[in-house]
């Protein structure tokens, strides 16, 4: 431990914590805007710094190393006076078109320019002066320079959380930007629109693409039946967007503000999330079989799951080798999608081509995967429109919706009806855990061995979670799987991907069935969750997930009656024809750079 | 004050026996060579002027194996071309200078980081390395280096951008401390001296740092190459004992015209004619790294502070606000007090913000932007305006 003063207090933190962290636990704020909790130290805004007795120079507190003896005072008239400085210049180069900008009241910039209350312009306006270029070609996100202050969250995110670096700073001095390779846009790189760069931009150089107005213009069109379906991770992070504290669980109130908004059926991604479940969790068994009783060499293991859109992005771009690894089931989103304009408009004898399907999602990449080619197979776009969660906590505001004093109301029916199984995929190693609740239940004939079918080892926000299921007791079907030991992995973030694909492709790993998901956190830390996010809200929202699983009356997503009936009307079996092709698909191969 | 005089000296250029100076400096315990170059009092040659013995002295003391020695030739600051001169002409000494930092230290590597405008040198400076090798080899040392090049940007020349650069990542300077004597280049312990300052350590090896410090004042011993330049018959490289005053200095090389001498290149100071006489050049008045660039009266003092301030816009990395943002402000501020855009009191807004650039930037490039800045405006505040 080290003690040092700050203001005149005297506070101890552990050797090599900052001055920032002493600060705040004494709970002293320092403004920062380069800083994030989630990543390195960048000490580069210069925003937080302060002053050092004996030190001539100011000092950056999020990037020093606080030191026994230190004299800190965070609020002398140096101190003061450099920070305006530094956020008028960073407000030079920013276009400041407040009132109309997208992080408008949501700005970390806006708010630290209002703290030090900049009321007229000192400095000169440069935003002119530069040639910024806002990239629209992702169907995902919008990249606008020209709000950019170049903290590099961004190029720092992309870099650790994900190991993607489809972004990196170029070019020096006036002409410093955050770039693409070759400046190539957005939609022809390795990105892989997971968004993590978006929930950490202070300000709106990188925003999600909007498509609220599109909703709405199909909401008032009387000739069309809009159905939405909404995600597991939104109904633990809707409320933080509308001023609930993180870890709120908002189901029901989610459901009837959407209602209120108007639209015509309100449905559940975790009743394809269930489906998902009996799709993968077939498969797995099937190439298992394949693999260890038929001896087909040509069975790919382990086998990856396919829910998460960025992963499967970022696989086609670094890994193509093991595409084949890849489930082929569509991810919840694209199988509601398919059944939306099938299934669902014969049942209830709606015009496929008037059903307007829109998913509330959690996540960026999910507008990329709802514009690929492949997610076509009911014959129109499946999935119309896809909004975040930050979209939809818009949308309620603009609907006058108080949230808060909301009546709680039911998902609609049909493709409501889901488990705890399929609401626990919005955190890292729900869908593994999901899986083991059937497929052990399958080939045993028994519940997972597990206390209240909570599988422990699968759960946590620990990057890369390992574990093994002895099966024991197998029904005949399946007596090839006596005694076998089922090995398991759950990754989430992309820099954990990567290792886990490393240990796969150098061998020294031998798992069966792998869960990856592309966010921290899986998706309750996904890129279209409210803003801000770190480890201790992304952790309240997995705890909330648990509690909404711990509630549901069904657990296990094999026993979800809706499920169990689209198969006898309209699927047949699991891995049946109509399944594959209404609910499996194919991948691509894509560029490495 | 003690005013030295204009005294030429003849320590770095000066022809030795390389070989036979590093089988006696190899017999010194490495405490004693550290000791011998704090007793010099030399301060770093690149400009910062830190104690080259206190720097060696604190890498000594890492228990790390491998430790490193580098050799900033990223010569480039405006006016400086003293390096290049002393590649050209004495690249033995910079070799035996690292080997004897080297073995001060513990470091059996070093790196000489040649700033890429240099390129032309290498192949001549690579045959003679091999034969540095061959030596050392022949005394029964183990020490090697190794060329990198640059590529162009000035940042570069900051240590710690330096060591990024030489991992292979994008120049920018790094958060310090830690300092490169406790996680330099590779993340290893490192000495990372200037050219002229290893030189001049092994010439402090030879003729002993008591004797050394003779030359030149108590804040600023010794001896110093400057690069002369700009309005001056007699441009070029001389050796010259520290602490003369400005006006020794202009006595010596003006053109009897001079009205300012910008000291130490862009990130220097103005020094104008009024103060020519009060003003020692050394770390008690205004230090320089080499650069020494004469005015007379046909120059504007607003050219000169605007191509200091362009300069600034481009070779800023642009990391962090203060220099890279403020930069732009001051160029763009000066520019439009200039056409009469804006009006002249605006100057002073301008010098508060080269303060806050000085207090608040990251490295010492955005530090430095404000010395030549304030000292032309406070000098020549109406060249600028009119």
């Amino acid at each position: 431990m080290v003690t040092l003063k700050i203001n005149n207090k005297e506070v101890s933190v552990p050797k090599g914590a900052t001055i920032l962290d002493a600060a705040r636990k004494l709970d002293i704020h320092i403004p920062v805007l380069c800083h994030h909790e989630d990543l390195c130290v960048a000490g580069n805004c210069r925003v937080c710094v302060v002053e050092q007795k004996g030190s001539m120079a100011l000092v950056a507190s999020c990037a020093r190393p606080a030191e026994e003896g230190m004299d800190i005072m965070t609020n002398t008239m140096r101190v003061r006076s450099a920070r305006r400085h530094i956020v008028e210049l960073l407000l030079a180069e920013h276009r400041s078109d407040c009132t109309k900008c997208h992080r408008n009241m949501n700005c970390e910039l806006q708010k630290v320019a209002n703290d030090y209350s900049i009321g007229e312009h000192i400095f000169l306006d440069l935003v002119e002066d530069h040639d910024y270029f806002v990239d629209r070609s992702s169907p995902s996100f919008i990249k606008d320079d020209s709000k950019c202050i170049r903290c590099q969250r961004c190029v720092r995110t992309c870099e650790q959380l994900q190991y993607v670096s489809a972004i990196a700073v170029a070019h020096k001095g006036a002409e410093q930007k955050i770039s693409s390779f070759h400046d190539r846009p957005m939609s022809h790189v390795v990105c892989t629109n997971c968004g993590q760069c978006v929930n950490r931009c202070p300000t709106a150089a990188l925003v999600e693409k909007t498509y609220i107005d599109q909703v709405w213009d199909a909401i008032y069109d009387p000739n069309t039946h809009v159905v939405v379906q909404t995600a597991p991770a939104v109904r633990v992070a809707l409320g933080e967007a509308l001023g609930l504290d993180a870890g709120a669980r908002v189901t029901g109130k989610m459901v009837a503000a959407l209602k209120q908004m108007g639209i015509d059926s309100v449905l559940d991604t975790d009743f394809t999330a269930d489906l998902t479940i009996m799709e993968e969790g077939t498969e797995l068994l099937v190439r298992l079989k394949k693999a260890l009783v038929d001896g087909d060499k040509e069975i790919s293991l382990p086998m990856f799951t396919s829910c998460s859109p960025g992963w499967i992005k970022f696989i086609e771009h670094r890994y193509p080798k093991y595409l084949p690894n890849l489930s082929t089931c569509k991810s919840p989103q694209q199988m509601f999608g398919a059944l939306a304009k099938t299934f669902y408009a014969d049942k209830r004898k709606l015009d496929p081509a008037k059903v307007v399907s829109v998913s509330i999602m959690p996540c960026t990449a999910k507008k990329f995967e709802a514009d690929r080619p492949e997610m076509r197979s009911s014959g129109y776009k499946d999935v119309d429109f896809v909004l975040t969660t930050r979209e939809l906590g818009m949308m309620i505001k603009q609907a006058g919706i108080n949230f808060d004093t909301l009546e709680e109301a039911r998902y609609d029916s049909i493709m409501g009806d889901s488990t705890g199984a399929a609401v626990i995929f919005g955190a890292t190693g729900g869908v593994m855990e999901a899986a083991l609740r059937t497929a052990y239940e399958i080939v045993t004939g028994r519940e997972v061995p597990f206390e209240n079918l909570n599988i422990k080892p699968v759960r946590g926000l620990e990057g890369v979670k390992e574990a093994s299921v002895k099966i024991e007791g197998c029904v005949d079907d399946w007596k090839f799987l006596e005694g076998a030991e089922l090995k398991v992995a759950i990754a989430h973030g992309l820099t954990n991907a990567d290792k886990v694909m490393k240990a796969v492709r150098d061998g020294k790993a031998e798992y069966h069935f792998v869960e990856i998901m592309a966010c921290p956190g899986g998706c309750i830390g996904g890129g279209g969750q409210p803003i801000p996010t770190n480890q201790e809200i992304r952790q309240l929202r997995v705890d909330a997930i648990y509690e909404e699983d711990e509630q549901m009356v069904l657990r296990k997503s094999h026993e979800n009656p809706e499920v169990i009936a689209i198969y006898k009307e309209f699927l047949g079996e699991p891995n049946g024809h109509k399944a594959h092709e209404l609910l499996h698909t194919h991948y691509v191969e894509r560029e490495a750079y | 004050m003690k005013d030295t005089g204009l005294v030429k000296i003849d320590l770095i250029f000066e022809k030795i026996d390389v070989k036979e100076l590093l089988i006696k400096a190899f017999k010194m315990s490495d405490e004693a060579i550290v000791q011998e170059v704090i007793t010099s009092g030399l301060k770093g040659r690149g400009g910062a002027g830190f104690p080259t013995g206190l720097k060696w002295k604190f890498a000594a003391f890492e228990k790390e194996q491998e430790k490193y020695v580098v050799c900033n030739a990223d010569e480039g600051e405006p006016g400086t071309f003293k390096d290049r001169e002393i590649l050209e002409r004495v690249p033995e000494k910079v070799y035996a200078g690292m080997a004897i930092a080297g073995k001060a230290i513990g470091a059996k590597v070093g790196i000489i980081y040649l700033r890429d405008e240099y390129r032309y040198m290498l192949p001549e400076l690579q045959s003679l390395l091999d034969e540095f090798h061959k030596s050392i080899k022949e005394i029964g040392y183990d020490f090697t280096l190794e060329y990198r090049l640059g590529s162009g940007a000035y940042i570069c020349g900051e240590e710690s951008a330096l060591f990024e650069s030489i991992e292979g990542k994008r120049g920018e300077p790094r958060n310090k401390p830690p300092f490169p004597t406790v996680n330099g280049v590779f993340g290893k312990p490192t000495v990372i001296n200037n050219v002229e300052t290893l030189v001049t350590a092994l010439m402090v090896v030879k003729i002993g740092g008591a004797e050394y410090s003779k030359m030149g004042t108590p804040d600023s011993p010794g001896s110093k190459v400057f690069s002369v330049s700009g309005d001056t018959p007699n441009p070029g490289i001389y050796e010259l004992e520290m602490g003369m005053t400005v006006q020794k200095f202009v006595d010596e090389f003006g053109d009897g015209d001079t009205k300012a001498v910008q000291v130490g290149g862009a990130a220097g100071f103005c020094v104008p004619r009024k103060r020519f006489a009060d003003t020692i050049i050394g770390f008690e008045g205004v230090p320089t790294g080499g650069s020494m660039k004469l005015f007379n009266s046909t120059r504007s003092m607003y050219n000169v502070l605007h191509n200091y301030l362009d300069f600034f816009v481009e070779e800023s990395c642009g990391q962090c606000t203060p220099c890279r943002v403020g930069c732009q402000q001051l160029l763009k501020g000066i520019s439009l007090v200039k056409k009469g855009e804006i009006k002249a009191t605006y100057l002073n807004d301008l010098s508060k913000l080269a303060e806050t650039m000085r207090l608040a930037s990251k490295c010492g490039l955005g530090q430095s932007v404000g010395n030549a800045f304030n000292s032309i405006v406070d000098n020549f505040r109406e060249e600028i305006v009119y």
